[in-house]
């Protein structure tokens, strides 16, 4: 009888998040107006920077692209009752294939070279993993503390390989050397100049089709197939799971290394379609950002395509308005993301009460007094 | 049942009631939980509260201890108006409470239990001294007797139910709410425990038992009121009323209280336990050397007091949990020593509802199609081509709805916002419409309308005539001599005693799940 009433779904996949994202841009706006900008010039000049030109088009897009493999990646572990803090070293190995492949096998035709640097991206990527999920499924050692230490892992394990293995000889910044043609990622400009329409250069490019594409595959495999049912049942009752002739173990496993694989994805946006090299620390912050992706598009393909190109707006945005206000550093802009991620993700169920209540006494018909 | 004197009660016939509620209401949302109550109880009286699941008792017993603030009413106590919002409210209106699942520190003592919340400083020293001297004040007079430095871990449930009248009463109750006491009590203990109540209203306390319990009804209480949707439908004297009067106010309808079925015809055995054994991760025996068998055609009904084994049994009957000894033959295979899990024992015909449904037998949040083929979502009627087949999915469980009248029919809504009764029907539909050959069953009822009950025992007796075996576990005595042709008592993980269903008493059953071994029959 006491079960909690139940927001209607345009408010819970709308509504909720619109608050969220208002209140943490009403703080970022006193924060501005304490340094002395104005915050809705600051407002209005990142939403140009972000959305207002072709230029900040092409970058909020590429930047969401990374957004958007990560969020998937969060989330389908989440589905699974698993909190993956891993995606960001997923991701950073996950781009050692697709660079690898890039790097040994460019010379082959872009056609054979793409499969295979988006099958060694996720390979790589579900590889690092694999090792956090075995230990849980196997030893019950917490994935959320194992994925956080892989994370160092990965980052160290870079950072060896590219200052003594593949670093491109006779340089001093470790970096390997450029990819060859065939092996970059088509960019969004030269695609869309072949079908006759012209638009500013920007790194957009191919891997935003990919992402696409695996949020449309994401999203069959959980709602669709028998296998994302039985990841669901076990992340939602891993008893009932047991129950039903499902291994919560095998699908802790399973879920893991799609969801690496998913992170693996982030290489073929950055190194292919972007800086056609392997370099330090390319992910940058992306798995992290995924989690709040995740969280605020629900852990649904659609929400989390939707977030993530919030996010990238962000990022473009706020890089815009480190350029034209001096005053706005570009930390000043990293808290201003922060805001957006503390509300929108670690928050986002503080307005979820007093919304429920509201909506629980208008339609039990007594209106707002 | 023991002979007490009927107590005379202690207070003026023009007393003002101890508890009296006025125009009670409360909504949930849409729901309508409660709907104008007015409900009164004399001092040293005992009153029943009846209803199905989902008719309001909870919410009314949880409105008067503060836990819930009605939208419209009032709550009077001993003639005064009083305001409760919180159980610290209720506690200093002297109200007191005794939940179903108990509220006890395991591991602190009953003395530590008791001051817990009412320590009245930041030393316990003095607090623990004065209660030891109130209790044992309170054990006189209510021969309540319990050891007060034992660690309450350590005590059987009906002496951690007795600490929790205690805590009640030494903060002062003079209403005492008991929700669902003796679910968790031998036939025995309860009749302890209802000693105890005719105690209480002796001394002129108020008791109010919520419970859906017919018979308990009708041993202890002076008056009851029956609640139906959230509205008192009746309230009467107990010694006018019937059983079946009582169910026929909580339903709406005549009720079968018992089902009509034909003596078993038991044919081939389809499934033999040997010597099974269940240990625990601490090595603990759960389950100690029980064999039996199941034959076509009959129910067995497992009888025992919650926690002696009978779901352990379940378990590794439905290989959820794993035997670490012992041969469990079903279908031609040992699925002890082949390690068969529980899709594999499905396909071969072996279906089981959980006991406990939401924690193991439904996905709470997910729909009722998709919980209709939970277990089943890998067989092909349910997937085409790599993908689920929604339209099949969604048909099959429509069906299900209609021949086990789910209701509301709508395949696509929460499980969660369906009646237990409901889930219930649902979850035997998904394991009787796969055909097994034997069918585990535990708690088939348990948090089920009176209604659904009479449904669900047909559909059970149905199955059986249709020569299917079926293992029934059920912690309620009656609905084990409903159903069952055969009983097996368990005490300790043990079989301690079979018993046919025509030999078969309430007093040898009670003996039984108390430890006693049957003598060897002459």
């Amino acid at each position: 009888m006491s079960a909690p009433a139940k927001l209607p779904r345009w408010a819970e996949l709308g509504l909720l998040p619109l608050i969220n994202l208002g209140v943490a841009l009403v703080v970022a706006g006193v924060i501005i107006k304490i340094l002395g900008e104005s915050p809705l010039a600051a407002f209005k000049l990142m939403a140009t920077g972000a959305l207002g030109t072709q230029e900040g088009i092409g970058y909020t897009l590429y930047y969401a692209t990374n957004f958007i493999f990560t969020g998937l990646a969060v989330a389908v572990a989440y589905h699974a009752g698993l909190f993956n803090i891993g995606a960001e070293g997923q991701a950073y190995i996950g781009g050692l294939g697709t660079g690898l492949v890039c790097l040994y096998l460019g010379a082959w035709p872009f056609w054979v070279v793409l499969p295979l640097a988006v099958l060694a991206g996720a390979i790589f990527g579900a590889m690092w993993a694999f090792i956090p999920a075995w230990l849980q499924a196997r030893r019950g050692s917490h994935i959320v503390i194992t994925t956080i230490m892989f994370n160092f892992i990965a980052a160290a394990l870079m950072t060896y390989l590219l200052v003594n293995v593949l670093i491109k000889p006779g340089q001093q910044s470790p970096e390997t050397r450029e990819f060859s043609a065939n092996a970059v990622m088509p960019a969004a400009h030269e695609l869309l100049a072949k079908m006759g329409i012209t638009v500013v250069a920007t790194p957009l490019n191919l891997a935003f089709g990919l992402a696409l594409v695996a949020a449309v595959g994401v999203w069959i495999f959980i709602w669709r197939t028998r296998w994302g049912f039985a990841l669901r049942v076990a992340g939602a009752n891993s008893a009932a799971a047991v129950y039903a002739g499902i291994s919560p173990p095998r699908i802790i496993v399973g879920a893991m290394l799609i969801s690496g694989a998913l992170a693996g994805g982030l290489g073929l946006n950055e190194l292919m379609g972007s800086q056609h090299r392997i370099l330090m620390d390319f992910p940058s912050g992306a798995g992290f950002v995924g989690i709040a992706v995740a969280l605020m598009g629900r852990n649904h393909p659609v929400g989390i395509v939707v977030a993530a190109v919030l996010f990238g707006a962000l990022y473009q945005g706020g890089s815009q308005l480190s350029f034209d206000m001096p005053k706005i550093n570009r930390d000043m802009v990293v808290v201003i993301q922060g805001l957006v991620i503390l509300l929108c993700g670690a928050m986002e169920n503080v307005f979820r009460a007093p919304l429920t209540a509201l909506f629980a006494r208008v339609r039990s018909g007594k209106g707002i007094e | 049942m023991s002979k007490e004197p009927a107590a005379p009660p202690s207070t003026p016939p023009d007393a003002p009631p101890a508890l009296e509620l006025r125009g009670i209401d409360k909504r949930f949302g849409a729901v309508h939980a409660n709907r104008a109550i007015t409900f009164a109880v004399a001092a040293g009286s005992i009153h029943g509260l009846i209803g199905e699941n989902g008719a309001g008792k909870s919410t009314l017993m949880n409105i008067v201890y503060g836990f819930h603030r009605a939208d419209a009413g009032k709550i009077r106590v001993q003639g005064r108006a009083v305001e409760i919002g919180s159980p610290q409210q209720a506690i200093a209106a002297g109200i007191g409470m005794v939940h179903q699942h108990f509220m006890l520190v395991e591991n602190f003592t009953v003395l530590e239990n008791v001051v817990l919340g009412v320590e009245g400083g930041a030393l316990l020293a003095g607090a623990l001294a004065a209660a030891r001297a109130e209790l044992g004040r309170l054990a006189r007079d209510y021969g309540l007797e319990v050891p007060l430095d034992a660690v309450v871990s350590e005590l059987s449930v009906g002496l951690q139910q007795r600490v929790e009248i205690l805590k009640a009463l030494y903060r002062g109750a003079e209403v005492l709410i008991l929700d669902e006491p003796t679910a968790v009590l031998t036939p025995h203990e309860a009749d302890q425990l209802f000693v105890m109540l005719r105690r209480l209203r002796a001394q002129g306390k108020a008791v109010i038992l919520v419970t859906h319990k017919l018979r308990e009804i009708m041993a202890v209480t002076d008056r009851v009121t029956v609640m139906k949707q959230g509205a008192v439908v009746a309230e009467v004297a107990t010694r006018e009323t019937s059983p079946r009067g009582l169910a026929e106010h909580m339903v709406g309808r005549a009720v079968l209280l018992q089902v009509e079925k034909r003596p078993a015809q038991p044919g081939a055995e389809l499934l033999s336990v040997k010597a099974l054994e269940v240990r625990d991760r601490l090595g603990v025996a759960r389950l100690k050397s029980v064999s039996f068998n199941l034959r076509a055609g009959e129910i067995v009904g497992i009888a025992g007091v919650a926690g002696n084994g009978q779901s352990e049994l379940l378990e590794v009957l439905a290989g959820t949990r794993a035997a670490s000894r012992g041969e469990i033959s079903f279908g031609g295979r040992d699925l002890v020593r082949e390690q068969l899990d529980p899709r594999a024992r499905r396909a071969l015909g072996l279906a089981h509802v959980p006991e406990d449904r939401l924690r193991m037998g439904v996905v709470a949040g997910f729909s009722a199609a998709d919980n209709a083929i939970l277990g089943y979502h890998d067989a092909a009627r349910f997937n085409r081509g790599g993908l689920r087949d929604e339209a099949a999915i969604r048909a099959a469980c429509a069906a299900k709805m209609a021949e086990f009248d789910v209701r509301p029919p709508q395949p696509e809504l929460r499980l969660a916002a369906f009646s237990g009764g409901n889930q219930q029907k649902l979850v035997l539909a998904r394991e009787i419409d796969a055909d097994p050959q034997v069918l585990l069953i535990g708690q088939p009822t348990r948090g089920v309308d009176i209604g659904a009950i009479e449904f669900i025992h047909k559909r059970l007796i149905a199955l059986r005539d249709a020569g299917k075996a079926l293992l029934l576990v059920s912690v309620e005595l009656d609905e084990i001599l409903a159903l069952a042709d055969r009983i097996l008592v368990m005490n300790g993980g043990e079989i301690i005693g079979e018993l046919a269903r025509a030999d078969a008493t309430e007093e040898k059953i009670g003996l039984m799940m108390a430890g006693v071994r049957a003598e060897a029959s002459p």
